[in-house]
């Protein structure tokens, strides 16, 4: 008899372990930075640490927003962030909708270059682009910054959206090119709508890219200081926090959410390897 | 990228159509249009082709430019500098600090990348086996991990590690490893190896893991089933018949985390800045340190354009391997 009905639930746990275990590592960071950020200082600093707050506390919220400048770098990652984003759209919309729907030469050797563009060594090329913004008056400046996020989010955006235009039927766009429409007023009209949700998406991921950006924030802006963006401020947590753990993990919090929400949202399409690659720093 | 490329290329027939011209429509135009309609195309592309030509071309050539000039803080002053041929790669690769630095990169490239692939294709297996409501919370932690930003992910695990306060620490002392009391991991040049290799294979798994289970899922049960009534056991059918199946995905990913080894300088320059010593110096951080810290942006731009040539010698596998699975996928 039990043997078969015992054996099942037995042989799963050793799974069921490895699984709780997974979820453990993955989630422990982040959850030990909320939980930190929600903690009265005296529990953050007592010698036996708590898994659950005691009780909570927005103060280090609060000190993390009235923190110096904190507004300000908000204000400057959001702008270069969504500058860069609707950048790299419209000039992704313009070359994806060439590649996928036009025969011309050289449209190979376009997409191959999109291809070793969105493998471009960044870390590699801080030095030069240092040099050249120096020499061009570009050092300091966020116009610099959303350029450079432009850049590396273009490749990304045109090939998920050669994607997303692939499949879209041009049958479509045909049937109103014969009730009259032009063919750019056809795209605009029949395949736009079509595309909203791709554009959404990979919007989201150029987002998080340029978001997350800390290399080139944190060597192309130095001397204005109010141009910093968010990772660069937090990177520099001990100038404005000292010791402050508390502050300086509901800073992190604050700058994390975008992100965490955005992934979540997009947990579908994630999950099923449509971003693969596409966000990782 | 690859794999989205072949998701959607499935679906889609459309990848490289010039191959199957009858499926395109006789375009709308007389005389005039058409020579307006062949360059439309080259209009649409000229933005991002602009764009690559001035940020990316154009960086990379006065990198290389840069790297073969006597090009120091006076220089990058007075613009004059002169052209000295070979003279700091030769600098460079007669410095045994370099050499070291070299070397440590490698290892930490192939510990990332090794613990990376082992602990992304258990947790790939182990999702699969699952089931649904299991499967779901694994997923959604691993996205929760892949998307905390790497400069907050990175302080965090400063928090984690702090010599006093830090939970790792505490723990560690509780379970009765005392010498763990206020353990300053960031003073240690080995102890701060070992916690940036945590953190990036801590978030490089997620990724990782979900690519190969969305590859796993595509293969077919039917060649389990046969291969269980053939008799195999566990690891033979994994040799056997997943292996193979997940090989293209698996060398992808592969490729891809070891060109991303270089992206850890985010988490290395905000955590130690290479310290202490040398301890943590990879290539980047040893270019940047150089360039920017020291003023030598010849040496500097020499480095880096060495990485540039050893990470392309992985690119072209790369690049390979995506273009034999675009070619399957059609």
């Amino acid at each position: 008899m039990s043997p078969r009905t015992v054996h099942p639930r037995l042989r799963r746990l050793p799974l069921n372990i490895a699984a709780a275990a997974t979820v453990v590592v993955c989630l422990f960071p982040v959850y030990w930075m909320v939980s930190t950020a929600f903690k009265p200082s005296t529990d953050i600093q007592s010698a036996d640490p708590r898994l659950l707050p005691r009780t909570w506390t927005l103060d280090h919220f609060q000190r993390a927003v009235e923190a110096d400048g904190f507004a300000l770098f908000w204000r400057n990652s959001v702008l270069v962030t969504l500058g860069a984003v609707l950048l790299a759209l419209l000039v992704a919309l313009g070359a994806a909708f060439a590649v996928a729907r036009m025969r011309w030469k050289g449209r190979r050797q376009f997409m191959l270059m999109i291809f070793i563009a969105q493998m471009a060594p960044w870390e590699s090329l801080i030095i030069p682009i240092y040099i050249i913004s120096r020499d061009t008056d570009m050092l300091d400046r966020l116009p610099t910054l959303t350029l450079i996020y432009f850049m590396i989010t273009l490749p990304f955006t045109i090939v998920v959206l050669r994607g997303f235009i692939g499949t879209i039927p041009p049958e479509l766009e045909e049937a109103a090119q014969v009730d009259g429409c032009t063919r750019t007023g056809a795209f605009w009209r029949v395949a736009m709508p079509l595309l909203t949700p791709g554009l959404m998406a990979t919007s989201l991921f150029g987002f998080i890219t340029a978001w997350n950006e800390f290399a080139y924030a944190n060597f192309l802006i130095i001397k204005q200081q109010d141009n910093r963006t968010l990772p660069v401020w937090l990177s520099s947590f001990q100038n404005t926090f000292g010791t402050d753990w508390g502050a300086t993990m509901a800073a992190s919090t604050l700058f994390a959410l975008p992100a965490l929400v955005i992934f979540l949202l997009l947990q579908r399409h994630v999950t099923s390897g449509f971003a693969a690659g596409a966000v990782k720093g | 990228m690859p794999v989205a490329e072949k998701r959607t290329a499935a679906r889609a027939p459309r990848w490289r159509p010039d191959t199957r011209p009858t499926a395109r429509p006789a375009r709308p135009a007389g005389a005039g249009g058409r020579r307006a309609s062949r360059l439309w195309p080259y209009a649409l592309v000229a933005p991002a082709v602009g764009g690559m030509l001035y940020l990316l071309v154009y960086p990379l050539a006065r990198a290389v430019l840069i790297s073969l000039q006597d090009f120091r803080l006076r220089q990058l002053i007075s613009g004059d500098a002169e052209f000295v041929g070979l003279r700091n790669y030769r600098t460079l690769l007669s410095d045994p600090r370099f050499w070291e630095v070299v070397q440590r990169t490698f290892l930490f490239m192939a510990l990332n990348v090794f613990l990376i692939m082992v602990i992304a294709t258990l947790v790939a297996l182990m999702v699969e086996r699952l089931r649904r409501i299991g499967r779901t919370v694994v997923l959604c932690s691993l996205v929760l991990a892949w998307a905390m930003p790497v400069v907050a992910a990175t302080t965090v695990f400063q928090w984690l590690f702090h010599s006093e306060f830090g939970i790792v620490n505490q723990t560690l002392t509780s379970l009765g490893l005392t010498s763990f009391d206020r353990y300053p991991w960031f003073a240690n040049g080995t102890a701060s190896f070992v916690i940036l290799v945590t953190l990036i294979v801590w978030q490089s798994v997620p990724f990782a893991a979900i690519t190969l289970y969305s590859a796993l899922t595509t293969v077919p049960l039917e060649l389990y089933e046969s291969a269980r009534l053939d008799g195999a056991g566990a690891g033979r059918i994994f040799r056997s018949v997943t292996f193979p199946v997940l090989r293209p995905i698996f060398l992808l990913v592969l490729s891809l985390e070891v060109i991303w080894t270089f992206k850890a300088f985010v988490q290395i320059w905000v955590m130690t800045r290479g310290g202490p010593g040398d301890a943590t110096t990879i290539l980047p951080v040893y270019a940047v340190q150089t360039a920017l810290s020291s003023q030598r942006y010849d040496l500097g731009s020499a480095a880096s354009m060495i990485t540039v040539v050893l990470m392309s010698g992985v690119l072209v596998l790369y690049f390979r391997q995506m273009f034999r699975q675009e070619d399957e996928s059609r």
